[in-house]
C-alpha cells in the first residue's frame, strides 16, 4: 500500500483538505444537487450492465399492454360497446403503469440500499434521507419516461390508440399520478425501515391495495355502497375519473383534477412526516447495522 | 497522541453517555466518557456485547443517548449531525458497497455523496493508496471479503475524515494486508493528524496501534490508559492478559 501525500510541497494534488486546518465549508444543504446525482449515479450504475433490469423496465409494461390491447381488439368488434371504452381501458391501463413505476422508483432505491448493506453508510454520509428521496424521485421519472414512453408507442402502433388523445389534460394527470406514487413510496419504505425486510412485501404489493378503488378501468359510479367514499380519498380515482370525462369529450373536470391535487398534498405531506418519525424513532431505538444481511 | 509541543487539540469529547434500549433492559452504554485529540488513536475493546457499537453509532451521531453528550469540533452531534458530517467518517466489517456496482464507480457515488473536489482524482489516488488499482473494474460482488473490507476503507478514508471511525477494519484480513493497513492508518493519523476511534478483539493489534485504549465492559468503562499503563495497573506482561484479568475483575465487582 502507499501513502499519498496530496499536500506535499510537491503538490500531488489539492484535494480535499490541508491537514490540520478545520473545514470551513458546510456539509452540502438540504437543496444542493449533488448528494441528489450521487443517488442518480448510483441506480444508472446499476442498470449499465444489467439485462434483467432493463427487462423489468420493459417486460411488464409490454406483456400488459398487448393483454389489454387485445381484449381493446376483441371488445371494438363487438356491436354493443360503449363508445370510448377501448380507449379507457388502454389509457387507464398507460397511467396505471406510471403510477406503480413512480411508487417503485422510490421504494426499490432503498431497497438497493438495504439489500446491499449500504444504508448505513448513506446514515452517515452528509446527507439526509431527503437527499436519498430526491434521488430516488429522480430514479423513477426516468424509469416511467423510457418505460411509458415505449407503451406509448406501442399502443399507438398496436392498437392504433394515442394517450396524447387526452391533449395537454394528459400532463395534470400524470403529475397528480406521479405524486401520489412518491408518496405511497416514501409510505412504504418508511414502513420497511420501521419493521425491517419483513415489511419487503408492501414494496410490491402496496399499491395494488389502491387499485380496485382507484376507478382505473371502470367509472367509481359502478364501486358498491362504501368504496365510494373510499374511492373519494383517492387520488388516482380522481384522474381515472377525469380520463374518462376527456375522452368522452365533456372537457378537462377541474373539480376532479382539484380535488386529485389535494389529495395528493394530504398524501404527500402524511408520507413526509411518517418517514421522518421513522427516522427520529430509529435515531433514539438505532438502526441495526445488519440491516439487508 | 498530539506530536510536537502544541497541546492536545480535542477534536472528539464525550460526556457520561447513558443508553438503554427499553426501560427494564440494563443499559447498552452506562456512563461512558471519552475524549479523542488530533493524531490519536483511541482504541474501545471488549468483549461481545459490551456496548462497543453502541457506543460508536452515539459517537457518530446515528443514535441519541437517554443522557450525556457528544461533542465532536465543539458541534454536538445529537442536535447538529450536519454541521460535521463532512468532516467525519466510519467503516466496518458489517457493512459493504452496492454489489452490482465496480470498486471505482462506488468510490465515484461517494466522492458525489461528499461533494468532494477534484472527485476524479480523489478517486483514483485513494484507488493506489489502498491497492485496488488493479480491481477497479471489478464489480464489489466478485470481491473477496477481504477486498470488500479494503474498499469499505477506502470509502472512508477518501472523504480525509478528520476523525474516523473504525469497527473492526483488519477483522477479515489477512496477516499481511492487515499489517499493511495498521501501517497506513498510523502514517494517516500522524500525517493528516485525524483522530481515529477504533475496536478490535486482536489484542496484539490494539497493543502496537493504540494511543490510548478504553476497556469496556457491559456498558461501562472498566479502565482506560495507554498499553503500558493497563498492563502496569493489571499486573499483565501484555494487553491479552489485560483484557482476561480487567473483564474478571469488573464481572466480580458487580458481583
Amino acid at each position: 500500500m502507499k501513502i499519498i501525500d496530496r499536500n506535499s510541497p510537491q503538490g500531488i494534488s489539492k484535494v480535499g483538505i490541508v491537514a490540520g486546518e478545520d473545514r470551513e465549508s458546510p456539509s452540502p444543504g438540504l437543496l444542493a444537487w449533488r448528494p441528489i446525482a450521487g443517488i442518480l449515479l448510483r441506480q444508472l450504475y446499476l442498470y449499465k450492465r444489467s439485462l434483467p433490469r432493463w427487462m423489468e423496465i420493459f417486460y411488464w409494461p409490454l406483456l400488459d399492454l398487448l393483454v389489454w390491447g387485445f381484449l381493446t381488439l376483441y371488445l371494438r368488434q363487438g356491436a354493443n360497446m360503449i363508445p370510448g371504452t377501448a380507449q379507457a381501458l388502454l389509457g387507464g391501463l398507460l397511467l396505471w403503469d406510471m403510477l406503480y413505476r413512480s411508487q417503485q422508483g422510490i421504494s426499490v432505491v432503498f431497497l438497493e440500499e438495504i439489500w446491499s448493506k449500504n444504508l448505513y453508510n448513506l446514515l452517515v454520509a452528509p446527507i439526509t434521507p431527503f437527499h436519498v428521496i430526491g434521488g430516488a424521485m429522480l430514479t423513477g421519472l426516468l424509469k416511467v419516461a423510457l418505460s411509458s414512453g415505449v407503451a406509448i408507442v406501442l399502443a399507438y402502433f398496436l392498437f392504433s390508440y394515442s394517450l396524447f388523445s387526452l391533449g395537454v389534460s394528459l400532463i395534470p394527470f400524470v403529475m397528480a399520478l406521479l405524486v401520489m406514487g412518491w408518496a405511497l413510496g416514501i409510505m412504504t419504505t418508511a414502513l420497511i425501515l420501521r419493521f425491517g425486510q419483513e415489511a419487503e412485501v408492501l414494496a410490491w404489493g402496496v399499491i395494488f391495495l389502491f387499485q380496485p378503488v382507484s376507478a382505473v378501468f371502470n367509472p367509481v359510479s359502478v364501486l358498491p355502497p362504501g368504496f365510494h367514499q373510499v374511492a373519494f380519498f383517492v387520488p388516482a380515482s380522481h384522474v381515472f375519473e377525469g380520463m374518462r370525462a376527456v375522452l368522452n369529450g365533456k372537457g378537462l373536470p377541474w373539480n376532479e383534477l382539484g380535488w386529485a391535487f389535494l389529495m395528493d398534498v394530504v398524501y404527500f405531506s402524511g408520507a413526509l412526516y411518517l418517514f421522518h418519525r421513522v427516522l427520529e424513532r430509529a435515531r433514539r431505538t438505532g438502526f441495526s447495522l445488519k440491516l439487508g444481511s | 497522541m498530539d506530536n510536537g509541543s502544541a497541546p492536545p487539540c480535542v477534536v472528539l469529547e464525550a460526556v457520561k453517555l447513558v443508553k438503554r434500549f427499553g426501560t427494564d433492559s440494563p443499559p447498552a452504554v452506562d456512563g461512558v466518557s471519552l475524549t479523542v485529540s488530533r493524531g490519536e488513536i483511541l482504541s474501545i475493546v471488549g468483549p461481545n456485547g459490551a456496548g462497543k457499537s453502541t457506543l460508536i453509532q452515539i459517537l457518530l451521531g446515528l443514535l441519541v443517548p437517554d443522557s450525556g453528550q457528544v461533542r465532536i469540533f465543539g458541534v454536538d452531534v445529537t442536535q447538529n449531525r450536519r454541521r460535521i458530517a463532512h468532516r467525519i467518517n466510519y467503516a466496518s466489517t458489517d457493512l459493504s458497497l452496492p454489489f452490482s456496482l465496480t470498486v471505482q464507480e462506488n468510490l465515484q457515488v461517494f466522492s458525489l455523496l461528499y461533494d468532494l473536489p477534484d472527485r476524479k482524482r480523489a478517486v483514483s489516488e485513494m484507488l493506489e493508496e489502498l491497492d485496488l488499482g488493479p480491481l477497479s473494474s471489478f464489480r464489489v460482488g466478485r470481491l473477496s471479503t477481504g477486498q470488500i473490507a479494503r474498499l469499505g476503507l477506502a470509502k472512508a478514508l477518501l472523504t480525509r475524515p478528520e476523525v474516523l471511525f473504525l469497527d473492526e477494519p483488519t477483522a477479515t484480513l489477512d496477516p499481511e494486508v492487515a499489517q499493511e493497513i495498521r501501517i497506513l492508518l498510523k502514517e494517516r493519523v500522524k500525517r493528516d493528524r485525524m483522530g481515529l476511534v477504533y475496536t478490535s478483539h486482536n489484542m496484539r493489534e490494539v497493543e502496537r496501534l493504540s494511543d490510548r485504549i478504553l476497556l469496556l465492559e457491559s456498558g461501562e468503562t472498566v479502565a482506560t490508559g495507554t498499553a503500558s499503563e493497563l498492563c502496569a495497573r493489571f499486573g499483565a506482561n501484555d494487553l491479552e492478559t489485560v483484557f482476561i484479568k480487567s473483564m474478571e475483575h469488573a464481572r466480580l465487582n458487580r458481583g
